[in-house]
């Protein structure tokens, strides 16, 4: 166990020559958050951000006496979560204890499973940028298991630095998020994706999202921590054929840290194995602000967890014909539905693809379903959030949660386009105040004062003007040249300070002159 | 009537006496309170006694009763609760430090019930830490004295209850057995126990020794006060996963009937002879002499993997513990000790230096045991095998019943023994449950019942039914047919040849425990 | 740890046992407990010696399956409740000692 403070800055090997000499073997463990009405073991509420201690009984606070009882709802989500997987669904499946102390898990043992999961070998297939650099392909990735188990309280340090641990003088203990159902998913370790693991590894979570999400079982918000992720990675010289020793680098919260993470862990492991060191097989905690992992928590037998089956839930034997009948509703699988949302939308292969890294397909969706034009999804989306979300290194779903930006905001805005009351630029002007926080766009176009001039004739005016200021070109016009048009809607826009729609400018001159 | 006679009257016959409205159950509570008064100073079968809120419930139930409200049959017949199950607003400690002052904010199902049932709630009764032991003189309060003689042990982890019942300190009271500790002490004691059917009564509020084993039950002076009290606390909980949902069996009837001619009793060749102490063997024959008088058949039967039931229990009960017994880190109730010298102890320290000091040496023995029995590299030479004889033990039984309809043996091996006899050498004391193991072991229900004195000693004897499980109607109908037959033979009760208490001298510090 | 078929701990074995367990045990209590902890041992390992080849290890004495319960709210405790047993307690949260390590 590391106690020291001291951070030393570990040495990384260029990324090249990681991915030149060795190749990378990943393991993810995604721990989701279920978001049943109540607790996976109790009958308590489940709300996010609720005060301290106020969702909290004598089973979930683990008090003398007190017993579990499984939530229904949390073992139809997980074999649904499983079916979707591609999994095999356990017929006759039990809950274990994993035995260790913590004070924020009130039983000191968290309930979980262990060597019977209630899902089992599956698969999800991903896309990432194909080997080629042209296009994309499907990567699969094969699941090991899925399986139940509950939440641990939260503890906030008190004394130290900024919250942090280390230097702390106690810590504090709110119980809420205790006992919550959790459903652990973990890969197979997955081989062949060479240079590619970091996307590989960000395809895979920003997939098991939308799964999720589609699924409808969590809320699956990774800056609320209801969808975490394990980076376990370890690399191999090329041609060896057995695994290296890995790290495991937890709480990677955002699909960008994940692909960082991976990247990072790949660079240090190779820089350890290029100067004929040997990696330490610890846990490593993941630095979103400096992009960097620390050691952690070396494996020792102290983690020796004592599993045994728990007395006191009975096993879960799920009926075949209840598992078939949760099998008829299953979303579509996300790959079919990109293909069919693609072509529903009209987006090309690459503005497809560019969507679907960027994580912008939910959004979009709910966007198109809120009443806006799939282009007008996708350009707001991708343009302007999408550029300071990445500079924040958050992904935009998150950043637009963060920032309170929904959907209803894309389609007032278009909607203001469309009905003549914003040009394009006027509309980025507004969004730019909405992303600011200064309220929907109806709000900022009138707090902004940004709206075309309706008045007809003003326009007329400013028109007429630049007619008379500019007699030669009035006459190409007149002779035919159409083209020459643009020259006097630019003069037209700047006497009306760019509050003209440029269409009815251009119709308004053609009309006086031919 | 004279509260010196109210108090040796059994429930079913307080309950008879309160509809008639010939006694009020204030007085009825009161007439337990001065008992203890009384005698509790030198039984100790009391680790708290609630004498405030126990009047209260039985004004209300007389209230109640006086308004013409129909009632519960038994509404306001006291009745005394082990230690080991939560009661709102009243401490719990399971005879342990690191409980010390806990009061629980919720009440056990079986607890519920009883307040249901219109049961004044007089105190809650002593008992080996956390329910280990056999003797209850692993009470981190002291040990219980057996009524029958204060320097020896009331049995346990149970012998509050079963001393308080045999004390006429309360006329039944609440136990629970995980190897045998409502059963055994009913039989050092000359009481009558039950260890219902596992999932039978609810365990919600039962604080686990071992969850797959213990089970709540009644402790009484009667078996007909046994059933009635199973049936207020027994049946369906939604609270408790292993709870079972059908319909109790019909015990109270079953206890009424008392019949069993035309039943095979099966005794056990693993749990009668060699071990059994001459006086115990002797009154469990004479027993199955009535029995066959009483015209039940009797059979021989063998289970030959009984003989590891000892080992595979004190594998599976110590790893149960060690996690049950994880909770009790000074993090969120209970006792918080601070490691000696070091204000700055992280909560690792904290929690190490309060398991220390807060539990005895018993329940660390356990502890450290069943953390051995589970770790990885040990599981399944130890565990993983104790859970393959678990299943041999419950097939034997299963076979067993195919041949007859209840099972019988000694209950306990010797009458009460000696205070220090057995604490320095935990094998002899674990021999103790040697009988009563097997039934927690495959879930099966089992009675206790007085079946007599031994000659060599003058201590009381148990006999002991086992029935198949949800078949605990079989456990009354033959323990009350021996106790109808018993009460003949000696025409007065057992327990009315027990030494008066108030008499004896107050004894002096009996066990190391004690002098603490 | 000793060999498992040797059955005996010995003295650094039961204080692993007992740092797993979270019990500080002292000098005196290591050396008894080892002892005693022998003789027990030696004893509940003949269950390996019972014939339990092709045996079904029983985790539960009744054979119940699929016990649930709806996904229904059901009252939480106050947190006055929840807190009072508390050792400490600060801004509505358990207070406890400083945490070593993340986990
Ligand atoms: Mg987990
Ligand atoms: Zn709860």
């Amino acid at each position: 166990m590391s106690t020291s403070t001291q951070r030393t800055t570990d040495a990384v090997l260029d990324y090249d020559d990681v991915v030149a000499a060795y190749d990378p073997v990943m393991g993810l463990e995604v721990h989701v958050e279920l978001h049943t009405n109540t607790k996976m073991f109790c009958g308590c509420p489940t709300a996010f951000g609720a005060e301290p201690n106020t969702q909290v009984c004598p089973v979930c606070l683990g008090l003398p006496g007190a017993l579990p009882v499984v939530n229904a709802v949390a073992v139809e989500s997980a074999i649904r979560i499983g079916l979707a997987l591609n999994c095999e669904i356990a017929s006759w499946c039990r809950f274990a204890r994993k035995n260790y102390f913590y004070p924020d898990m009130p039983k000191n043992f968290q309930t979980s499973q262990y060597d019977e999961p209630i899902a089992f070998n599956g698969w999800l297939d991903v896309e990432v940028p194909a080997e080629s650099g042209e296009g994309t392909e499907v990567f699969r990735v094969e699941i090991e298991r899925a399986h139940m188990e509950e939440d641990t309280g939260k503890s906030t340090h008190v004394g130290g630095a900024t919250g942090r641990i280390h230097g702390a003088t106690h810590s504090l203990v709110d119980y809420n998020r205790a006992g919550i159902p959790l459903i652990e998913i973990v890969t197979k370790p997955i081989l062949g994706a060479g240079e590619r693991a970091p996307e590989v590894a960000r395809a895979y979570v920003a997939g098991l999202r939308d799964l999720l999400k589609a699924l409808d079982v969590s809320d699956v918000r990774m800056e609320q921590g209801s969808m975490r992720c394990d980076v376990n990675l370890s690399l191999m010289p090329k041609g060896a054929d057995r695994f290296g020793t890995r790290s495991e680098t937890k709480n990677v919260n955002s699909l960008r840290s994940v692909e960082r993470a991976v990247r990072y862990e790949m660079c240090r492991h190779g820089a350890v194995l290029q100067g004929g060191g040997s990696i330490v097989q610890e846990t490593r905690h993941w630095h979103e602000d400096t992009g960097v992992t620390t050691s952690g928590r070396e494996k020792s037998d102290a983690d020796d967890y004592r599993y045994f089956p728990e007395p006191d839930l009975v096993p879960v034997a799920p009926p075949r014909e209840w598992v078939e009948q949760l099998r008829t509703t299953l979303p579509e699988p996300p790959a079919e539905r990109r293909k069919r949302l693609q072509s529903d939308w009209g987006f090309s292969d690459l503005e497809m693809r560019d969507v679907v890294n960027a994580g912008l397909v939910e959004l979009i969706q709910e966007t198109v379903v809120a009443g806006a034009s799939p282009a007008a999804a996708r350009k707001w989306w991708s343009g302007e959030i999408a550029r300071r979300a990445n500079a924040e290194g958050q992904d935009v779903p998150t950043y637009a949660a963060v920032l309170g930006v929904t959907p209803r905001h894309v389609v007032e805005l278009e909607s203001l386009v469309t009905s003549g009351r914003l040009n394009d630029s006027m509309a980025r002007q507004v969004w730019e105040g909405v992303l600011a926080g200064e309220g929907t766009p109806t709000e900022v176009s009138d707090a902004r004062g940004l709206e075309l001039v309706q008045d007809s004739g003003a326009l007329e005016a400013a028109v007429d003007e630049v007619i008379a200021a500019n007699p030669d070109i009035a006459d190409k016009i007149r002779d035919g040249k159409v083209q020459a048009v643009g020259a006097l809607i630019g003069q037209v826009m700047k006497t009306m300070k760019g509050q003209a729609d440029a269409s009815a400018v251009r119709e308004l001159i053609i009309a006086k002159l031919t | 009537m004279t509260s010196s006679d109210l108090i040796r009257r059994t429930a079913a016959e307080l309950a008879d006496l309160l509809t008639a409205g010939e006694v009020s159950s204030r007085e009825l509570t009161e007439a337990h309170l001065e008992r203890v008064s009384a005698v509790d100073e030198r039984i100790h079968a009391y680790l708290h006694v609630d004498a405030e809120g126990a009047l209260a419930a039985a004004a209300d139930v007389d209230r109640r009763r006086a308004a013409g409200e129909s009632l519960p049959a038994a509404a306001g017949v006291p009745i005394a609760v082990k230690d080991v199950l939560t009661t709102k607003g009243l401490p719990t400690t399971c005879g342990s430090r690191i409980l010390e002052g806990w009061i629980p904010p919720y009440d056990a199902t079986v607890v519920r019930r009883l307040k249901e049932a219109g049961l004044p709630i007089l105190g809650k009764t002593n008992m080996d830490e956390f329910a280990m032991g056999s003797s209850t003189e692993h009470s981190a309060y002291g040990p219980t004295r057996n009524p029958w003689d204060l320097e020896r042990i009331p049995g346990g982890s149970g012998g509050g209850s079963a001393a308080a019942v045999g004390s006429f300190q309360a006329p039944w009271a609440i136990g629970t057995d995980t190897g045998g500790s409502i059963r055994q002490p009913a039989a050092v004691t000359g009481t009558v126990g039950t260890k219902p059917t596992y999932g039978g009564v609810s365990r919600y509020g039962l604080v686990a020794l071992a969850s797959s084993l213990d089970q709540a039950g009644p402790c009484t002076r009667t078996v007909l006060d046994a059933a009635l009290l199973h049936e207020i606390i027994g049946g369906h909980d939604p609270m408790d996963s292993t709870s079972i949902a059908d319909p109790l069996p019909p015990v109270v009837e079953a206890a009424r009937r008392a019949d069993v001619s035309g039943m095979r009793i099966g005794i056990v060749r693993e749990l009668t002879g060699e071990g059994f102490q001459a006086g115990v063997q002797q009154r469990f024959d004479e027993a199955v002499a009535h029995l066959v008088d009483a015209g039940a058949e009797v059979v021989e039967v063998s289970c030959p993997s009984f003989t590891y039931a000892l080992a595979t229990y004190y594998l599976i009960l110590p790893s149960e513990a060690s996690s049950n017994l994880a909770k009790f880190d000074a993090m969120r109730y209970g006792m918080r000790v601070w490691p000696e010298g070091a204000p700055d102890a992280s909560a690792e320290q904290v929690m190490a230096a309060t398991r220390d000091a807060g539990f005895g040496d018993e329940v660390k023995r356990r502890i450290i045991l069943g953390t051995y029995a589970l770790s990885s590299g040990y599981y399944d030479a130890y565990y993983g095998s104790a859970q393959k004889v678990r299943r041999l033990i419950a097939n034997e039984f299963a076979a067993a019943f195919t041949r007859a309809d209840v099972l019988i043996s000694p209950t306990a091996p010797t009458t009460a023994f000696r205070f220090g006899d057995k604490l320095d050498d935990p094998m002899a004391m674990y021999l103790n449950d040697i009988a009563t193991i097997p039934a927690n072991l495959a879930g099966l229900p089992g009675i206790s019942v007085p079946s007599g004195l031994a000659p060599e000693d003058g201590l009381p004897t148990g006999f002991q039914v086992l029935a198949p499980a949800m078949a605990d109607d079989r456990l009354y109908a033959v323990g009350a047919a021996l106790e109808a037959r018993l009460l003949a033979e000696w025409a007065a009760p057992l327990l009315d040849g027990a030494p008066d208490v108030t008499s004896l001298p107050m004894p002096a510090a009996a066990t190391k425990e004690d002098a603490r | 740890m000793s060999d498992p078929t040797r059955d005996s701990l010995t003295r650094d074995d039961v204080a692993h046992l007992a740092s797993l367990a979270r019990i500080d045990l002292s000098e005196a209590e290591l050396d008894h407990l080892a002892g005693e902890l022998a003789v027990i041992l030696e004893s509940v390992a003949t269950v390996s010696s019972a014939p339990i080849e092709d045996v079904e290890p029983m985790s539960h004495p009744m054979p119940l399956v699929n016990v649930t319960r709806p996904d229904e709210v059901r009252p939480s405790l106050s947190p006055d409740q929840a807190l009072a047993m508390a050792p400490d307690a600060e801004e509505q949260r358990f207070s406890v000692p400083r945490i070593l390590a993340e986990d």
